[in-house]
């Protein structure tokens, strides 16, 4: 009786587990990253980019370009990190107003914030690891 | 402020009220209060580099500056704390950007000593500061100052539940001026 009882549970839980998980089409691993970078993001970037990355008119760009995230995926990093200045182009819209980085963010938590960004604005099933930051990181000009 | 009639305490409202004032706006040309004359507008201090809460708390205005839009009654002025940066070009620049394209929506900058006095006067912190993200520390009130000079609330630009207050009161206060 107890082990049915259990294996019930168990089929249960794995069948949330399933629904859960093709529903948003991303590993428990990715998921993880993403939550965590949505602490990331409201402090550092909400101010400017929005609670839904929508940015701010003119002045900041929104985040939901997926064309400008997956073609600048080697950069985003540095950007978070550095700041940019100059023009670019978002959702066919030019934006051109200096943005100051975080100097101080580490590799990890700009893994996070990335992954919340790619997976929730963009289109991005996959997240950032820490390794793959660093060696962008190494090369921001 | 607390008074006795009868041997109870009754208490009456003293409101605080904007003294007369003159600053540069985004077209370079000198605003003063007659340009309020018979609105009821929104004040606040920001600056245009700001990276902390202006950037919300400007989000939350021009929320109230669409609803508002074309309405004579309604004004919004925003003043730059930044007195060496924010020239009127600047300020220009950033209401363009914002979405603000007509001047129902005042932006200003002044001396240090008459953007910082203003603050006290509308009750609003601001200060220089070195350690402040971006260089100056300031709070995020949003304050409503109807026909009659008078302060009649200040709600946390930053918050959404008192940006929706602000809203309701805007609309109050416009009633008792029909």
């Amino acid at each position: 009786m107890l082990r049915r009882s259990t294996y019930f549970i168990l089929s249960i839980v794995f069948g949330l587990y399933l629904l859960f998980s093709c529903q948003s089409g991303l590993s428990v691993e990715t998921m993880q990253y993403a939550t965590n970078g949505q602490k990331v993001y409201t402090t550092h970037c909400q101010n400017c980019h929005g609670a839904n990355g929508e940015g701010l008119g003119k002045l900041y760009p929104p985040l939901t370009d997926t064309v400008f995230l997956n073609v600048n995926r080697d950069k985003l990093a540095c950007i978070v990190k550095n700041g940019m200045s100059g023009e670019i182009t978002v959702n066919g819209v030019k934006y051109n107003q200096e943005m100051p980085g975080v100097p101080q963010m580490n590799a990890t938590d700009i893994a996070y914030v990335l992954t919340y960004v790619t997976t929730y604005f963009g289109n991005s099933k996959t997240h950032f690891t820490r390794e793959e930051i660093e060696k962008y990181l190494a090369k921001c000009e | 402020m607390e008074k006795e009639i009868d041997g109870k305490k009754v208490v009456d409202t003293v409101y605080q009220t904007i003294p007369d004032f003159s600053f540069l706006n985004q077209d370079s040309v000198q605003l003063t209060q007659d340009f309020f004359k018979g609105k009821i507008y929104v004040a606040n201090f920001f600056f245009t580099h700001c990276p902390s809460i202006c950037p919300t708390m400007q989000r939350n205005l021009l929320k109230a500056y669409e609803k508002y839009k074309g309405n004579e009654k309604i004004a919004f002025l925003s003043h730059s704390i930044d007195f060496k940066y924010d020239q009127p070009y600047i300020l220009k620049d950033y209401a363009n950007k914002l979405g603000v394209d007509n001047d129902q929506w005042q932006f200003v900058n002044g001396s240090k000593a008459d953007i910082y006095g203003m603050a006290d006067r509308y009750l609003v912190y601001a200060k220089e500061d070195a350690n402040a993200p971006g260089g100056y520390d300031h709070q995020g009130y949003l304050v409503i100052i109807d026909p009659d000079k008078r302060i009649r609330g200040a709600y946390d630009g930053t918050d959404q539940t008192q940006v929706n207050k602000l809203l309701e009161d805007l609309d109050v206060i416009l009633k008792e001026y029909k």
